[in-house]
C-alpha cells in the first residue's frame, strides 16, 4: 500500500464524481429526501416518527452508498482501466481505499445534510448529541461504501452488480431492527441479525437517540468496514483467465 | 542491461476447453521493435497479457525484463496499451495523464512529454468520451508512455488511425527503441509488418514464424507480407 497511489485514485474519482451532478444530487440529496418523505407520512403521529427516524438515517445513507459504490468499480473492469491500473504500481488496497476514501468524503457531506434536516426541520426529537448523530451517519454512509466494493468483487457486469442491491442489503433492512425490534424477531432470525452489519449501525443511532453512548456499535461498523475493504481486496484478481 | 527484455519458453494458456496459446517461445531484444501479427483470436491478446501478468493460468516460462511476468518490481517498468482505449471518458487527457502519472510517481512535467509524443496538445483540455477513436486511443498511449518504461507491449495501437498518424507513431516507436526501449506491438495488418525490426507471425494458439521481415519475405519468395504468411500457413499444414 503506497499512500501516494491511494489519494490519487481518491482525488481522481472525486472529480469524476464532480462531472456527474445526478450522481452527487442522488448522494447528498436523496437520503434527506427519503427522511422527508417518512417525517410527511406520520404526520399525524410525531411520536413514531421519533421512533423510526433515527434508524432511518443510519438506514438511507448506507443504502445509497452500497448501490454507487457497488457499480462503480465495475465501470473500471469494462473499460479496461482496471487491467492497465493492475499492470502499474497500484495495490488491490489502495484501490478499493481510494474509493472509500472519496465516498468518506461525500458521506460526510451527506450525514451534515440528512442529520441537519432531521433535526432542526423536522424537529426528531433525540436524547444524544446532534455531533454523535452526524458522526454515526458519516460512519453508516462508509458502512454502505465498504459493502458495496466488497460486493462488487462477485459482480462479472453492471447488470449483475444492481442485482446485488436486493440480496445484500434488504435482508439487512428487514432485521436491523427499524420495523420490528430485534429482540422481538424469532430467534434464528435474532441470530441472523446479529451478525449482521446494518444491525449495529441502527443499534448506534438509536443509542444517540436514547442518550447512550454508541461507542461499542460503533467500533462493531468499524470492524465491518475494515473487514469488507481486507476481504474486497483479497477477493480481487490481478490475473484474470 | 538484460540483453533479452523478453523470453517465454513453451507459454501456454487453457481457456475451458479450449487451447488459446499451445507452446510459444521466443525472445525481444532490448531495443528492438517487434511486430505481432496474427489474424483476429490468434491468441495475440492472451499472449500479450500473459507477458505484463494480467492472464490467469500461464504455464511455461515468461521471463520480462530478468524478472517473472507479474513480478511487483516490473509495474513501474512496463508501458501497457489494451486494444480498447482504457482511459476515463469524464475526465479529460491531461486529468487522466495526471492520474496515471501520479500513480507511477512520474514527475509532472512527463504529463507535457507524452501529450506532445502523441500529437494531442490541441485537445489536452478535452474531455476523452468527447474525442474521436484515433484521439481516444492516443490519449491511452500517452498514458503508457509515462514514467518512459523500459518495455512498451501495445495491442493494436494504430487501428481507427489514418495514414498520416500510422506513420508518425511508427517514427516515434523507433525513436524509442534507438534509446533503448523494447517494443511489442500487436497487428492484425499486415502492411505494418515492415515497419518493424522483426516479426511473430502467429495463427491458432502457434507461433508460424519468428525472423526479421527482410528474411521472411526471402524464404518464401514474395515481396507481401500477405502472402508469405498464406504460404507458410500452407506449408505448415502440408507438413502434418
Amino acid at each position: 500500500m503506497t499512500p501516494r497511489v491511494t489519494f490519487a485514485v481518491a482525488g481522481r474519482v472525486l472529480s469524476q464524481l464532480r462531472r456527474d451532478h445526478r450522481t452527487v444530487a442522488m448522494l447528498i440529496v436523496m437520503p434527506a429526501l427519503l427522511v422527508t418523505l417518512m417525517w410527511w407520512m406520520f404526520a399525524d403521529s410525531p411520536t413514531t416518527f421519533d421512533r423510526v427516524g433515527g434508524p432511518l438515517l443510519a438506514v438511507f445513507p448506507s443504502i445509497i452508498m452500497f448501490i454507487v459504490t457497488s457499480v462503480a468499480t465495475l465501470r473500471e473492469r469494462s473499460s479496461g482501466t482496471l487491467s492497465r491500473l493492475f499492470t502499474l504500481p497500484m495495490g488491490k488496497l489502495d484501490f478499493l481505499l481510494g474509493y472509500a476514501l472519496a465516498f468518506a468524503l461525500i458521506a460526510v457531506v451527506q450525514a451534515l445534510v440528512v442529520v441537519s434536516i432531521a433535526l432542526y426541520a423536522l424537529d426528531l426529537d433525540i436524547q444524544g448529541a446532534a455531533w454523535q448523530l452526524g458522526v454515526v451517519a458519516v460512519l453508516d454512509g462508509v458502512l454502505g461504501t465498504a459493502l458495496g466494493l466488497f460486493a462488487s468483487a462477485f459482480a462479472a457486469t453492471e447488470f449483475q452488480a444492481v442485482q446485488l442491491m436486493p440480496a445484500v442489503m434488504i435482508p439487512q433492512l428487514l432485521l436491523c431492527g427499524l420495523l420490528l425490534p430485534r429482540d422481538q424477531l424469532p430467534g434464528v432470525l435474532h441470530a441472523v441479525s446479529t451478525v449482521l452489519p446494518l444491525s449495529y449501525a441502527v443499534d448506534a443511532v438509536v443509542g444517540v437517540a436514547q442518550g447512550n453512548s454508541p461507542v461499542g456499535d460503533l467500533l462493531v461498523v468499524a470492524a465491518f468496514i475494515l473487514a469488507a475493504l481486507g476481504l474486497g481486496a483479497a477477493t480481487l484478481r490481478r490475473r484474470t483467465a | 542491461m538484460v540483453k533479452n527484455a523478453v523470453s517465454c519458453r513453451d507459454v501456454a494458456v487453457v481457456r475451458g476447453e479450449r487451447e488459446v496459446l499451445r507452446g510459444v517461445s521466443f525472445e525481444l531484444r532490448t531495443g528492438s521493435v517487434t511486430g505481432l501479427l496474427g489474424p483476429s483470436g490468434c491468441g495475440k491478446t492472451t499472449l500479450i497479457r500473459a507477458i505484463v501478468g494480467l492472464q490467469a493460468r500461464v504455464s511455461g516460462s515468461v521471463s520480462v525484463l530478468g524478472s517473472p511476468a507479474g513480478a511487483a518490481e516490473l509495474r513501474s517498468r512496463i508501458g501497457y496499451v489494451t486494444q480498447e482505449p482504457s482511459v476515463y471518458g469524464d475526465l479529460t487527457v491531461v486529468e487522466n495523464l495526471r492520474f496515471f502519472a501520479a500513480v507511477l510517481g512520474a514527475a509532472a512535467s512527463d504529463v507535457e512529454r507524452v501529450v506532445d509524443a502523441v500529437d494531442l496538445r490541441s485537445h489536452a483540455d478535452v474531455r476523452v468520451d468527447r474525442l474521436s477513436g484515433g484521439q481516444r486511443s492516443r490519449a491511452s498511449l500517452a498514458a503508457a508512455l509515462l514514467g518512459s518504461p523500459e518495455l512498451l507491449v501495445l495491442d493494436e495501437p494504430t487501428v481507427g488511425l489514418d495514414p498520416v498518424l500510422r506513420r508518425d507513431l511508427w517514427e516515434l516507436f523507433h525513436r524509442l527503441a534507438a534509446d533503448g526501449v523494447t517494443l511489442l506491438v500487436s497487428s492484425h495488418v499486415m502492411d505494418e509488418a515492415v515497419r518493424c525490426d522483426r516479426l511473430l507471425l502467429m495463427r491458432d494458439g502457434e507461433l508460424l514464424a519468428d525472423d526479421t521481415p527482410q528474411a521472411l519475405l526471402a524464404a518464401v519468395g514474395t515481396d507481401d507480407i500477405e502472402q508469405a504468411f498464406l504460404t507458410l500457413i500452407d506449408r505448415k499444414a502440408e507438413a502434418r
